[in-house]
């Protein structure tokens, strides 16, 4: 789970945000003036200062947000002057827009507003329809409007070249003001609320935003992209009544507040129409009071009545976005929010405390308990200026005055500690507990300070005057303000004696407190008490840290924070989030800390000291007791263990079906202690009892192949998979499968005797279920003439769910999921269904993956009715998978496997290639034929794409790189000299952008941030060789050469256009040492000709091979491939592993392919094995000694 | 860096060497060699003594045969304590092998359990195992395993196969992250200088204030005495599994890792030895 942020207001306007992994509220220093609201999204927070403009702050990302600007200019051929701006009256502008209509000169454009800069200035695009022009990027036509081509032909009447430049958005981090509009708006906003990010597939950035002016009127701003994250202008809403609250949603939801108190529902939303359409209407929870807050999720509403009552709105959901009915909650809240995957955030109004609603789940969205989010503030400490650093470093441990701000509950159970303290303890003031309580008293003595009443409409201001006189009465009497801690103490010092005492009489010098004398002396008592020194530094910081507090700042921590706005508009937590913004009341005594380390994942730099000590006396151990005994005969022999269970079996012989068998697993350990195991299968054939074996040392591979219907494996040895027809066995339940594959897993890998993680050198493959293979390749693996064999390759599963994975020989691998996210390898094994022992404790991680199923709408014309579902007998299925040959219904249609579960509903898919009308239709003469997006008159028939998004969660060796979403990467095949050493690694995010990774070694395999390398169209695939050469492709099929990457210069200086096989677009490349390799979107395999140290661009592609699907060209320049329909002696596999054999120095694009394990096998990469085979003996040689 | 796992691999490991010598007052038809062995430190006495009895049996006659039992210095040794506890209690901090005498007669019946199978050696490692689950899970865990999952635990210790075992005993040691730990911790606590057999209370293995019991929580409690006193001075080893971890060592850690396969945490207390 990526870090993301909870932003709120306090009461006097001041911003602060806290982080899914912090533990204090860090205050928005930037912002110079007070805010009234803000409401955030994961990459930004809008907001309403006390100016009442509206604000916006865009989270810095490594990926900028720029703009391209373009510009054409057209040039018409005369006799006299041959090309030139002279055009007739009747021609185009001399600059213009792509369609010739607007007039564009290029200095007409102007930066949109202050917070833009130009990248640089205008330039030519030298690119045309992914070939490079001749010079000066003219494309040529007859005439315009025409189809242009770029060589110049003699009919070539005109011209036209594009011109582009990029303006960067540049007020990164900072608040920034939305510059009115010339027509200035009425009124001040008074509410703002964005959300609507997955309405449509735009990506990231685009937002619907709303605001509520004072005189109750709404307002949508247009036109908020990620190229344009301020939007262009704002558009007038009509109402129904006066509008005082608004909520919107991630998704289609927007409710708002009346100011009569009933509530109204936004209608009509969705991809086409983010703004809506009509209103509904929806009574007050309750019909005596009205509402005054609303805050919608994606599938939730919550609500807010005048008595401070809270409400949830049962059944809402996208087809009903107005619900069935209400239910009133526990709590009293004065303002409440929804963030994101629907958990819930308020305000209580008791002491305005923020909280969390705990345990809200897809399947109670109502979740259970509310939590009060009991943190620090950032300001709380730094006003203490005197010591600020100790202060940090003693972080979390500061209990003290968080006690002090919790709630009476906590009040009553800590007097009872004092009490038992002073039983207990000699004395009882060294005891931390009773310094702790000392600031928790001081509630109950002095009167409560008055908090402000809040409704749904007030402001700031008028909180601040609420406030007014207990402020100034404290300011005016600083005396008063200075006794209250002395008094205080005195108490303490009262019921005991000690350290209290030099405390109190110290009085205002701070700097005394924190000497060291100071603490070497709490220190020295606790240690006579035997307890841990962290609990005594707590102690005399927090009490320090409340009476600066209450000297410097009338409003510090010797008063809890006062909440007036919180927004989880950005802060991605469920109900899974491990969150450490509760741990804070509880006596964090340094114990709590070492067992949440010590729990499940101790990374090697905190082993505690006990554990360390475990360690070395265990290994003690074995030295006195065995090491000089190892003779000695052991007391038990090594036997047979059988497993045994009843599986089904695809029976061998036809007519194939699954049969019920019995399964067995018998284990031995041989003389050596290695050990081993036969698989049998005990089957009936005509009466007959007959049975199926096979050696567990020689089972390459265990591939699940779960589907909605069948708990399946395949079992492969080399000799079925060159039969492509594994043993395929099927258990009873999920679970039961999992056994079986987790122990057959770990009997595998114990015949072959591999444990731990992967090597540095592991090849990495995936299959098309997304599941993760890793191979260790033996040294003979390349080696010529003779090379292992590739379907002896023996596969192990590591836990995860990736789509592709790219690695190099220092151990660094990155895998990318099917929704985009980046992760990087931990340097673990096991996770998933490998449980206990076969995985390892540390470096597993959760991973969740999302991907849409998509199922097909069909239907034919008919002269009576038109387009209707009902289709020719001889027709597919009106609700069909893509091929039309199987019924998939929306209903009837489940997630992949049981693994995966639904996260959205179905939706239609607009993002289907050859483009879809405006209600994602597709027509064609007839099934099955090529689609377009637009109606023609032979067009009988028509299909449209739905979606629906499902979710998987498992665990495994990885760990998520936030933020940027990407679609390939690829990390450089190198062999470094030292851990340190930077290894390149480039990237394409899934919108095209071109990074490259700095920060990267064998230590720090995850890097530190993207840098960005500019690019005139968007990418899709990326490869970098041994030598930095970095290759590109673009999507529009042609190949780009990055010029001088070097380790100085890692992101190198400019692309060089390579045009692509004739006809052909391509797909996907790799570089190995030197070669380069490509894959077409048919399916072919090039190579490119003449490349050379001088010129790196290489001369010509090659032509190669058919049915490809991928390559890997790895750092001995040795080339795999994923392949397509491979035959084998008993059945014909697609996506299949596949080795290039014959290759060597003087014939690098190899001779013939030798097949390895498949189908279905995604991806391979074989970018780690840098080990050089072992010299055979040479035919001469070998005849020589003969 | 060591992972946890390995300790729970260097915990079922553990060997004793150990010198089998025959009691000399038992009648033979010739002189018996002593008989030397690896003795699994998490197993029982009488569960892996088969190679010893066929052993002594050879030189003897089979009338001469009774139930055999073993002594240690004097002491009969329990069969039903665990073999490192015995070793730790009995005879750590002496020379290796460990030395055995086997006897075959005059059985002490008010010192030892007749065993007389294997199935009475199941029975005990069982109940055991089902009152640490009592402890810690209210049985729960326990009472959800099959037959044969009782049976692959007891397999996994006769057979020494650690995965077998694991892959089992893995669901006795799990617990739920809100409770922190188990209910109560599994142990027993054993000292040569007291009468009583060994101490076992119920213990938490999370304080109440939410923090982590350690070793040196649970010996305040049950064994002050065996904490080093006011002057510093270290009067009793804390043993377990043949180490000494250190008093802050958390509770539920060692519950989880150094417990021995009947899944209670067997602590010896023994004078610190005067050099």
């Amino acid at each position: 789970m990526p870090i993301s942020l909870l932003w709120a207001v306090d009461v006097y306007g001041r911003v602060y945000s806290l982080s899914t992994v912090g533990q204090q509220w860090e205050q928005c220093r930037d912002a110079q003036m007070e805010f009234k609201r803000v409401t955030a999204a994961r990459q930004c927070c809008w907001g309403i200062a006390c100016d009442n403009s509206i604000y916006l702050n865009v989270h810095a990302s490594d990926l900028p947000v720029r703009y391209q600007e373009e510009t054409y200019e057209n040039q018409r051929w005369n006799p006299v002057d041959g090309f030139s701006d002279r055009l007739l009256p009747s021609d185009r502008w001399q600059w213009s827009d792509v369609t010739g209509l607007q007039h564009q000169p290029l200095d007409g454009f102007l930066l949109p507003s202050n917070s833009w800069e130009w990248e640089g200035d205008w330039y030519v695009d030298e690119n045309f329809e992914g070939e490079p022009t001749e010079k000066g990027g003219w494309s040529y036509a007859i005439d315009f409007p025409a189809t242009y081509t770029k060589d110049k032909k003699w009919n070539s009447c005109v011209r036209r070249r594009r011109w582009l430049r990029y303006r960067r958005y540049k007020a990164m981090d900072t608040w920034a003001k939305i510059p009115s509009q010339q027509t200035s708006l009425p009124d001040p906003f008074s509410d703002i609320s964005c959300g609507g990010w997955e309405v449509s597939e735009e990506p990231r950035g685009r937002l619907s935003l709303w605001a509520v002016s004072l005189q109750g009127k709404v307002w949508f701003r247009e036109g908020i992209y990620h190229h344009n994250p301020e939007g262009s202008s704002w558009e007038e809403v009509s109402l129904p009544g006066e509008v005082v609250q608004i909520s919107c949603g991630p998704g289609d939801l927007v409710w708002a507040v009346l100011w009569e108190g009933q509530l109204i529902v936004r209608e009509g939303i969705g991809r086409d129409c983010p703004k809506g359409t009509s209103w509904a209407m929806v009574d007050s929870p309750s019909p005596d009071v009205g509402a005054t807050h609303v805050a919608v999720g994606v599938n939730v509403v919550w609500a807010l009545t005048k008595d401070n009552k809270v409400w949830f709105r049962r059944g809402v959901n996208s087809h009903n976005p107005c619900g069935s009915g209400w239910i009133n909650m526990v709590g009293e809240m004065i303002m409440i929010n929804v963030g994101l995957n629907d958990q819930v955030f308020a305000i209580n109004c008791e002491d305005r405390a923020v909280f969390f609603r705990q345990g809200v789940t897809s399947s109670e969205l109502s979740g259970k308990t509310w939590r009060t989010i009991n943190v620090p503030r950032d300001g709380d400490r730094s006003h203490s200026s005197a010591s600020a650093s100790s202060l940090q470093s003693a972080g979390c441990y500061f209990c003290g005055e968080v006690q002090a701000q919790t709630a009476a509950s906590d009040v009553e159970s800590d007097t009872d500690k004092v009490s038992t303290d002073g039983a207990n303890c000699l004395v009882a003031s060294t005891s931390p507990e009773s310094f702790v309580d000392a600031p928790t008293d001081q509630p109950t003595e002095t009167p409560k300070p008055r908090i402000p009443k809040v409704t749904s409409d007030s402001f700031i201001s008028e909180l601040v005057s609420d406030r007014e006189p207990g402020k100034c009465s404290r300011d005016k009497a600083p005396a008063v303000l200075e006794e209250e801690p002395l008094t205080e103490d005195g108490e303490v010092k009262a019921s005991s004696d000690g350290v209290a005492v030099p405390q109190s009489q110290s009085g205002a010098p701070l700097d005394l407190q924190w000497s060291n004398v100071d603490l070497e002396e709490a220190q020295s008592q606790r240690v006579q008490t035997g307890a841990v020194l962290e609990e005594a530094d707590t102690c005399s910081l927090s009490s320090v840290a409340t009476y600066t507090l209450a000297m410097e700042d009338p409003y510090g921590a010797d008063e809890h924070p006062l909440w007036a706005w919180v927004s989880g508009g950005g802060c991605s937590v469920d109900s899974h989030s491990q969150l450490s913004w509760f741990n804070c009341s509880t006596n964090a005594s340094s114990l709590v800390q070492s067992v949440h380390s010590m729990g499940l994942s101790v990374t090697p730099a905190q082993t505690a000291a006990w554990k360390k000590q475990i360690f070395e006396q265990l290994n003690e151990r074995t030295k006195r007791e065995l090491d000089n005994f190892r003779h000695y005969e052991q007391a038990i022999e090594q036997s047979v263990w059988v497993k045994k269970g009843t599986m089904q079996w695809w029976r061998d012989w036809k007519p194939h079906k699954w049969m019920d068998v019995h399964f067995a697993l018998e284990q031995f350990s041989g003389p050596e202690g290695n050990k081993d195991g036969i698989l049998f299968i005990y089957y009936n054939f005509y009466e007959e009892k007959k049975y199926l074996h096979a050696f567990i040392n020689e089972v390459t591979i265990l591939v699940p192949v779960l589907n909605d219907y069948k708990h399946t494996f395949a079992i492969y040895t080399p000799e079925r998979t060159k039969q492509r027809w594994p043993i395929r066995v099927a258990a009873a339940t999920e679970l039961e499968m999992h056994d079986w594959l987790a122990l057959l897993s770990v009997s595998c890998c114990d015949s072959r005797g591999i444990q731990g993680p992967p090597s540095k050198q592991a090849i990495w493959s995936i299959t098309c279920k997304g599941d993760i293979f890793v191979s260790e390749p033996s040294p003979s693996l390349e080696a010529a003439p003779y090379p292992t064999p590739c379907d002896q390759m023996f596969w192990r599963q590591v836990g995860g769910h990736l789509r592709m994975i790219e690695c190099n020989s220092v151990g660094i691998v990155w895998g990318i999921g099917y929704d985009h996210t980046a992760w990087v390898y931990t340097g673990g094994y096991g996770g998933g269904f490998f449980q206990g022992l076969a995985s390892s404790t540390d470096n597993i991680y959760t991973q969740v993956d999302v991907k849409s199923v998509y199922i097909y709408e069909n239907q034919r014309w008919n002269p009576v009715t038109g387009y209707t579902n009902r289709g020719l007998p001889t027709d597919r299925y009106m609700w069909s998978d893509a091929s039309g040959l199987h019924e998939c219904t929306k209903t009837n249609t489940k997630p992949p496997s049981p693994q995966w579960t639904w996260v959205s509903d179905w939706a239609i898919d607009y993002s289907v290639s050859g483009g879809t009308d405006r209600e994602g239709w597709q027509y064609a003469a007839d099934f099955p034929a090529s689609y377009h997006g637009y109606k023609t008159m032979k067009d009988f028939v028509r299909r449209r794409r739905w979606a629906r998004k499902c979710k998987l969660a498992t665990t495994g060796p990885w760990q998520e790189i936030p933020p940027i979403p990407l679609s390939d990467v690829t990390i450089l095949p190198c062999a470094a000299q030292s851990s340190v050493d930077v290894v390149s690694l480039w990237a394409i995010s899934n919108k095209g952008d071109v990074l490259c990774r700095l920060g990267v070694t064998a230590l720090t395999p995850a890097g530190s941030s993207w840098l960005h390398v500019g690019t005139d169209q968007p990418f899709k695939s990326i490869s970098i060789g041994a030598a930095s050469q970095v290759w590109a492709i673009a999507r529009d099929g042609s190949a780009f050469y990055r010029g001088s990457v070097s380790s100085q210069s890692p992101a190198g200086d400019s692309w060089y256009h390579i045009p692509s096989p004739a006809k052909q677009k391509l797909k996907q490349v790799s570089v190995g040492r030197t070669s380069v390799y490509t894959v077409d979107e048919n399916g072919n395999l090039w190579y490119r000709q003449g490349v050379t140290p001088s010129y790196p661009q290489g001369s010509a592609w090659e032509h190669i091979s058919n049915n490809v699907r991928k390559v890997s060209a790895g750092p001995l320049d040795q080339v795999w491939i994923i392949a397509d329909k491979v035959q084998g002696s008993r059945s014909l596999s697609c996506g299949t592993v596949c080795h290039r054999l014959g290759v060597h120095p003087a014939e690098p694009k190899g001779q013939s392919w030798d097949y390895g394990i498949g189908g279905g096998w995604d991806h391979i990469t074989v970018r780690g094995n840098s080990m050089e085979p072992p010299r055979l003996p040479s035919l001469t040689d070998t005849l020589l000694q003969s | 860096m060591a992972d946890d796992k390995d300790v729970l691999r260097d915990v079922w490991f553990g060997r004793i060497p150990t010198c089998f010598t025959l009691n000399q007052d038992e009648v033979t038809e010739r002189e018996a060699e002593p008989y030397y062995l690896l003795l699994p430190r998490v197993s029982y006495l009488t569960l892996v003594t088969d190679k010893v009895k066929k052993h002594f049996h050879k030189v003897m006659r089979a009338e001469d045969v009774e139930e055999m039992w073993f002594e240690y210095e004097g002491t009969p040794l329990k069969w039903h304590y665990p073999i490192g506890v015995l070793f730790d209690l009995h005879a750590s901090n002496t020379v290796l092998p460990w030395s055995i005498i086997v006897h075959f007669k005059n059985f002490p019946d008010r010192d030892l359990l007749h065993c007389p199978s294997n199935s009475v050696i199941e029975a005990h490692f069982m109940s055991s195992i089902k009152e640490a689950d009592a402890l810690k899970h209210k049985s729960q865990v326990v009472n959800d395993m099959q037959k044969k999952d009782h049976k692959q635990l007891w397999m996994g210790l006769q057979n020494d196969k650690f995965d077998q075992f694991w892959a089992m005993n893995r669901k006795l040691m799990e617990y739920s992250t809100e409770d922190g730990g188990f209910r109560y911790i599994p142990f027993r606590i054993y000292q040569t200088t007291s009468d009583r057999p060994f101490i076992q209370k119920l213990f938490r293995p999370v304080s109440a204030d939410g923090s982590m019991h350690t070793l040196g929580d649970l010996l305040k409690e049950m064994d002050p005495t065996a904490l080093p006193n006011e002057g510093g001075q270290k009067r009793y080893q804390v043993v377990i599994h043949g180490i000494e971890p250190l008093l802050e060592t958390p509770l539920q850690w060692l519950s989880e890792h150094l417990s021995h396969p009947d899944n209670f945490l067997h602590i010896c207390i023994i004078p610190t030895p005067t050099d």
